[in-house]
């Protein structure tokens, strides 16, 4: 399963680079060739563009999301994968002049009909964002946030307990579960913002470059997380980082940026596939040139 | 340029400093525990003698009812411009409450006076009503100012998790911004203690006594001032200059206090983006 958008007419695949192209490769094979054979899909994107204040931000975007595989979005700055993953969980109404067209079927149900609740949506489909957002409140009072909304107030404690453990910062912070959130480094704010996204237990969760303000280390324990997260959850990354992509993605999706004639730009989907096989046989010049370091 | 400058920046400072200066001097020997716990009286051969017990009693209730009826409203008013209104409604709101902190506060007065004094009497409400007006303006300000420090990724990680705009409201924006909230209030209120021209239809013609009603028209320091320091008697005038003394301690510790807090809610807000 392959979707091609606009394949590139001009020149064709240059001969790639190798050694970026071999580690890249290397990493992406690992995930098989044909990962998303048989599973369900969670998203199905039709046609979907978004623009806001009349701007197009990203257009005509067609895929899907299958469960339980971690599918990145990747591609340059100003490409629209973050406006996109913000579509899927309905972020976008926070912003005024965002409009949404196409749809996005979430499980089969219109996402935008209207008559879904929001605060539903938000639920089940949870998110990380590029900075840890922590609120300044304690350790315990951030996981139990999610949670108090959704009145599961059951078990309050053994909920948080195991959010945390399965955001591998348990053993870290079971000491001090009372002192601020904002006391803790980048990596375990982050790391709690994703035990607070689980915390009430949601079916997708959506990351926006969540290791991107983090240093090596840190971005390492995210991504492994990611590797024992989609276990039980679908993940959407958004990443900048083609080696991230290769690492913990099944599927990627390369954005670009289109230039029309007048200067607006606007972003588009180039190329979604099995992650082993956009990383090593890339159908479309663009996503080759984009892989082997060329462009972006 | 630069030396004039400086010249006027130095007589500010200096002015500020004649002020403090003479009434410190002139209210200082006037100070005693007396002022504090005796009511006003006159002895044996009709001279004012006493305390300004119910003024202060009076001042601490009068601000205190203002400033209850003023911070829910300058709160819920900063939350609406900054969270639900369009940048145009903002924006008059904005301009609307400027203008009320402009008009000149006898005026504000002299509504309160035909609006809850008529027909009733004075009542240390009305003055407080009038008060209100004067503080909700500059709490509503101040409060916007502190909601918009709140970083945005904050809203959106609350709204992520479904939490409704009230909700992420309530418990995350509010609680984050209450220092600064807080310390817009303490401002406020030391410049509401102030205000004389609010009192002067409403709530002057007081009882020599302690009384906690607002129901009645209650002394207040202001007042004390304006009145005492036209009398002939030399204790009068003594005691406004001492009243002037413990008016002016409490609006310079209410500013400072209030800047210090801001400094540290500021820092805080910081931390947390």
């Amino acid at each position: 399963m392959r979707h091609v958008n606009e394949p590139e007419q001009t020149k064709p695949p240059a001969a790639p680079r190798a050694r970026t192209q071999s580690k890249l490769a290397e990493l992406a094979s690992s995930h098989g060739d044909a990962p998303q054979s048989g599973r369900e899909a969670v998203f199905e994107l039709d046609g979907v563009s978004v623009s806001y204040s009349g701007d197009m931000a990203i257009r005509d975007v067609s895929l899907t999301v299958h469960r339980h595989l971690v599918t990145a979005f990747i591609g340059p700055s100003g490409c629209g994968k973050t406006t996109l993953l913000r579509t899927l969980n309905r972020m976008n109404d926070l912003i005024s002049g965002a409009s949404v067209t196409g749809t996005v079927r979430y499980h089969g149900h219109d996402l935008n009909a209207s008559g879904v609740d929001a605060v539903e949506v938000r639920r089940r489909i949870g998110m990380v964002f590029q900075r840890p957002n922590p609120f300044p409140k304690s350790i315990f009072d951030n996981v139990a946030f999610g949670l108090r909304i959704h009145g599961m107030k059951d078990g309050l404690h053994d909920r948080v307990e195991r959010a945390l453990t399965h955001a591998a910062l348990w053993d870290e912070v079971k000491d001090r579960l009372k002192s601020s959130a904002l006391s803790l480094s980048g990596g375990q704010q982050q790391r709690l913002c994703i035990a607070r996204a689980i915390a009430v237990q949601p079916d997708v969760i959506l990351m926006d470059e969540p290791a991107s303000a983090l240093d090596p280390i840190a971005t390492q324990r995210i991504e492994d997380l990611v590797q024992t997260l989609k276990d039980e959850y679908t993940i959407v990354i958004v990443t900048h980082n083609m080696q991230q992509a290769a690492r913990v993605a099944d599927m990627t999706a390369f954005f670009s940026v289109d230039v029309d004639d007048s200067g607006d730009r606007c972003g588009l989907l180039v190329e979604y596939a099995a992650t082993s096989e956009l990383f090593v046989r890339p159908s479309d010049a663009r996503t080759e040139a984009y892989v082997t370091g060329r462009f972006g | 340029m630069e030396s004039l400058a400086t010249l006027a920046a130095l007589a500010a400072v200096a002015v500020l400093g004649m002020v403090i200066y003479s009434v410190a001097r002139r209210g200082a020997p006037a100070l005693s525990l007396d002022l504090f716990t005796k009511l006003p009286g006159v002895d044996p051969f009709g001279r004012p003698t006493g305390g300004i017990e119910n003024s202060i009693v009076g001042t601490v209730v009068i601000t205190g009812v203002a400033t209850a009826i003023a911070v829910p409203v300058g709160v819920l008013v900063a939350i609406y411009n900054a969270e639900f209104a369009s940048p145009r409604v903002a924006d008059a709101v904005r301009l609307l409450l400027n203008l009320l902190a402009g008009v000149p506060t006898i005026v504000l007065g002299v509504f309160m006076f035909g609006l809850l004094v008529i027909g009733r009497g004075q009542n240390a409400f009305a003055g407080s009503c009038g008060l209100a007006m004067v503080i909700v303006p500059v709490i509503a300000r101040s409060t916007e100012e502190v909601l918009a420090l709140v970083p945005s990724s904050l809203r959106e990680g609350s709204m992520a998790l479904g939490a409704s705009r009230s909700r992420t409201m309530l418990t995350v924006v509010l609680p984050t911004a209450v220092g600064g909230i807080v310390t817009g209030t303490i401002i406020a209120v030391a410049r509401a203690a102030g205000e004389t021209a609010p009192l002067l239809f409403t709530t002057a013609l007081f009882a020599s006594a302690v009384s906690f009603d607002p129901r009645q028209a209650l002394g207040s320091l202001p007042l004390v001032i304006f009145f005492d320091s036209e009398q002939p008697s030399q204790f009068a005038q003594q005691q406004a200059w001492a009243a002037a003394l413990v008016l002016m301690v409490v609006v310079l510790v209410g500013a400072i206090a209030g800047r210090l807090l801001s400094l540290r809610t500021r820092r805080q807000i910081e931390k947390a983006r």
